[in-house]
């Protein structure tokens, strides 16, 4: 029979926190020590530069000039074509009207304690798109028509970045079930698909839907660049989300197959009840992955002579009523603030949407 | 890099391969205004200002080519086109006319199946460097360190410069005009080379731009001007005698304010540019008060120039070689008769 020992130690308050969570052994308290240095070493210049020493006043440059921090006031003379783009100013509205039902149609959503998901989802995919495309471009109900090349800023990512997400999803579960189809037309034209706009850079494919494709279209046919752009973005997305979802399909075990199969269940049904659940659950991180990255690619439309975001702030840079040493740092530090809200926003919504599928692993 | 050359030479090819539609100017008219391409931001060029709308000397043409068609300069739509782009994107139809800052080579002229239509501006290359470094000469620069934008010709002709003078400077190159400029701020390099219309709004970027002189040496000829598809000549007669018409009305004394007393001036040239003499207008099968409508809606070369980039503007740029003929310059532009 062995003694008693007393009970271990209960370690408790802050000082033990930060001891067992910041100061574990010699290799986690010199990084530690190198975080603290970096935080400190960075973070007061960089508040000094974006608040302390910025122009916060003024319409023109001499508002910036001599000054060595940001140029806010630049932001604020230019927040209109930032969000808006070239869009008519009295028409502007519109695209009001089209972010607001497209944020609170998202917020129900995602808002866990609201009901009838389904059923806004369902009107965010068919009516919504329709709505803001009208609302967009006019021609009906006596709106005047804005062109698609006033489009631009923040609008215009937004648009280009929803087309290619939501329209890239399903192409892309269709071609992953093509490739892994056992009929070999199906097969080969998914995987020819696939392929071939994987194997091409996002800016020649965008070159091509610019500047080629209208040159090998029979004369009267050319369609809206805009909608060129947004094609062969979903397309280029697609093949991509395509091997994410055939990722998933795989690593599926086979016996789910079977099993379905087992229960008398046609293609359709078990894909539809049994595989792509399943499947989709496991893809998650992978597919807001590529949506991330997908929002910040669609900058790349720049190229082609839009003016996104990332556009107007780079034309705004140029303009000579502001040309003063920070206005162009001051530009891009706002627009990397923009894109890290949203694809932040992303990322978080999609850990906490893992979180509540992973509910029935866990019991 | 292999792909790259692949599809730069796809887009060569279909740039060359057909021109986009025949006759120009009947489409033009069927849309009801006018296509111009333009850079997506150059200073006293094509830039957009706060409110979306469009300024500089390359967008004026453009309206200057509307007000002659259309009797209204805004009867354009600006396409904005990349430097990388701005050919094909000519070639496939994208635009009218290309009014881009675009230097007249004579590959691209002749190889590339572009018509430049005339010079609406002439720039060249040149150096800016510290005050304080007491160079007053290029030929001082020897063994600099330079800072230049990539994608130009800029790169070349200062190696070209540097070969010819044997002054075996180093030239490092930077993607964007706000990089290049802040790294010669910063003191990564003695001097910065570009065009000098571009050195003179870059210079705005600095933080002390007084402490900065612009060498007296231009070192490369960049004559820019519009440019339009080969193979419809009545469209590329149209935009280059739009473009002689601002040049005549100035050497005239005609412009906007004066343009309607000088509807009754006796002048045998003023009548011609005018309209009152001669079927000059209908030749270009346009009415004949053509260039009055310029004239009115725009204004003559000086005035398109001096609001643009002229001493009145941040740019500053004296006229110097962009001055009438018969004022020590060198725009001259055959005479309408």
């Amino acid at each position: 029979m062995t003694a008693f020992r007393a009970p271990p130690k209960h370690h408790e308050g802050p000082v033990e926190w930060v001891r067992v969570h910041l100061f574990d052994g010699v290799f986690n308290s010199i990084l530690t020590l190198a975080m603290i240095a970096l935080v400190v070493w960075a973070v007061p210049p960089a508040a000094k530069w974006l608040f302390i020493d910025a122009a916060w006043h003024g319409a023109a440059r001499d508002a910036c000039e001599g000054v060595s921090g940001a140029c806010w006031p630049y932001i604020g003379a230019r927040l209109g074509q930032i969000v808006y783009g070239f869009y008519d100013a009295g028409e502007r509205w519109r695209a009001d009207v089209v972010f607001a039902f497209g944020a609170i149609g998202l917020a129900w959503l995602v808002i866990p304690r609201l009901p009838r998901k389904g059923w806004v989802g369902g009107m965010m995919l068919t009516l919504y798109p329709l709505v803001a495309f009208v609302l967009l471009s006019g021609g009906w109900f006596g709106l005047p028509i804005v062109s698609t090349e006033r489009w631009g800023g923040l609008l215009l990512t937004l648009v280009v970045a929803a087309v290619g997400i939501v329209a890239s999803l399903p192409l892309g579960v269709i071609l992953a079930l093509g490739r892994r189809s056992e009929l070999p037309v199906v097969r080969v034209l998914c995987v020819a698909f696939i392929e071939v706009w994987r194997g091409v850079p996002m800016i020649t494919v965008l070159f091509a839907a610019s500047s080629l494709l209208p040159l090998f279209l029979p004369d009267g046919w050319e369609f809206d660049k805009l909608l060129r752009a947004l094609i062969s973005i979903a397309f280029f997305n697609a093949a991509y989300m395509a091997e994410v979802v055939r990722a998933g399909l795989q690593a599926l075990p086979k016996g789910q197959y079977e099993g379905a199969a087992a229960l008398g269940l046609g293609y359709w049904q078990a894909m539809i009840f049994i595989v792509l659940p399943q499947a989709l659950r496991t893809m998650l991180p992978g597919i807001v992955n590529n949506m991330v990255s997908m929002f910040k690619d669609t900058s790349l439309v720049t190229i082609i002579g839009f003016f996104d975001l990332m556009g107007t702030i780079q034309a705004g840079a140029t303009d000579l009523e502001w040309a003063s040493p920070n206005v162009a740092v001051t530009g891009y530090i706002f627009a990397a603030l923009i894109y890290w809200a949203f694809c932040f926003s992303m990322s978080r919504y999609s850990a906490h949407l893992e979180e509540q599928l992973a509910e029935g692993e866990r019991r | 890099m292999k792909l790259r050359t692949l599809v730069l030479g796809l887009l060569a090819a279909a740039a060359m391969a057909v021109p986009a539609s025949a006759n120009t100017l009947d489409n033009v008219r069927k849309n009801g205004f006018l296509r111009c391409g333009v850079s997506e931001g150059q200073p006293g060029f094509s830039n957009p200002d706060a409110k979306g709308n469009w300024t500089g000397l390359d967008v004026d043409y453009c309206r200057a080519v509307a007000a002659a068609i259309f009797n209204d300069p805004n009867k354009v739509r600006f396409v904005p086109v990349s430097f990388a782009e701005r050919f094909t994107a000519l070639q496939a139809g994208q635009f009218d006319i290309l009014s881009h800052n675009t230097t007249w080579t004579m590959d691209r002229d002749v190889g590339q199946g572009l018509e430049f239509i005339g010079v609406d501006f002439y720039d060249g290359q040149g150096f800016m460097v510290r005050k304080s470094s007491g160079i007053t000469s290029a030929l001082q620069l020897k063994g600099a360190t330079l800072c230049t934008q990539t994608g130009t010709t800029s790169e070349l002709n200062a190696a070209d410069y540097s070969r010819a003078h044997n002054l075996g400077y180093k030239v490092i190159v930077y993607q964007k005009a706000s990089e290049y400029i802040a790294a010669y701020d910063a003191g990564r390099c003695d001097g910065a080379t570009t065009d000098r219309s571009g050195l003179a709004g870059d210079r705005l970027k600095l933080k002390n731009p007084a402490d900065h002189i612009l060498l007296p040496e231009t070192i490369s000829k960049e004559p820019l001007g519009p440019a339009v598809r080969q193979g419809d000549q009545q469209w590329g007669d149209l935009c280059r005698w739009v473009l002689f018409a601002m040049v005549n009305a100035e050497e005239l004394n005609v412009n906007s304010k004066n343009v309607d007393q000088m509807m009754n001036s006796t002048s045998p040239e003023v009548r011609r540019l005018l309209g009152k003499e001669g079927g000059f207008g209908q030749e270009l099968t346009l009415t004949a008060d053509w260039a009055y409508r310029i004239i009115k809606r725009v204004g003559n070369y000086g005035e398109v120039y001096e609001r643009a980039v002229g001493t009145g503007t941040p740019l500053k740029l004296p006229r110097g070689l962009n001055n009438l003929w018969n004022k020590g310059g060198i725009m001259y532009a055959p005479p309408i008769r």
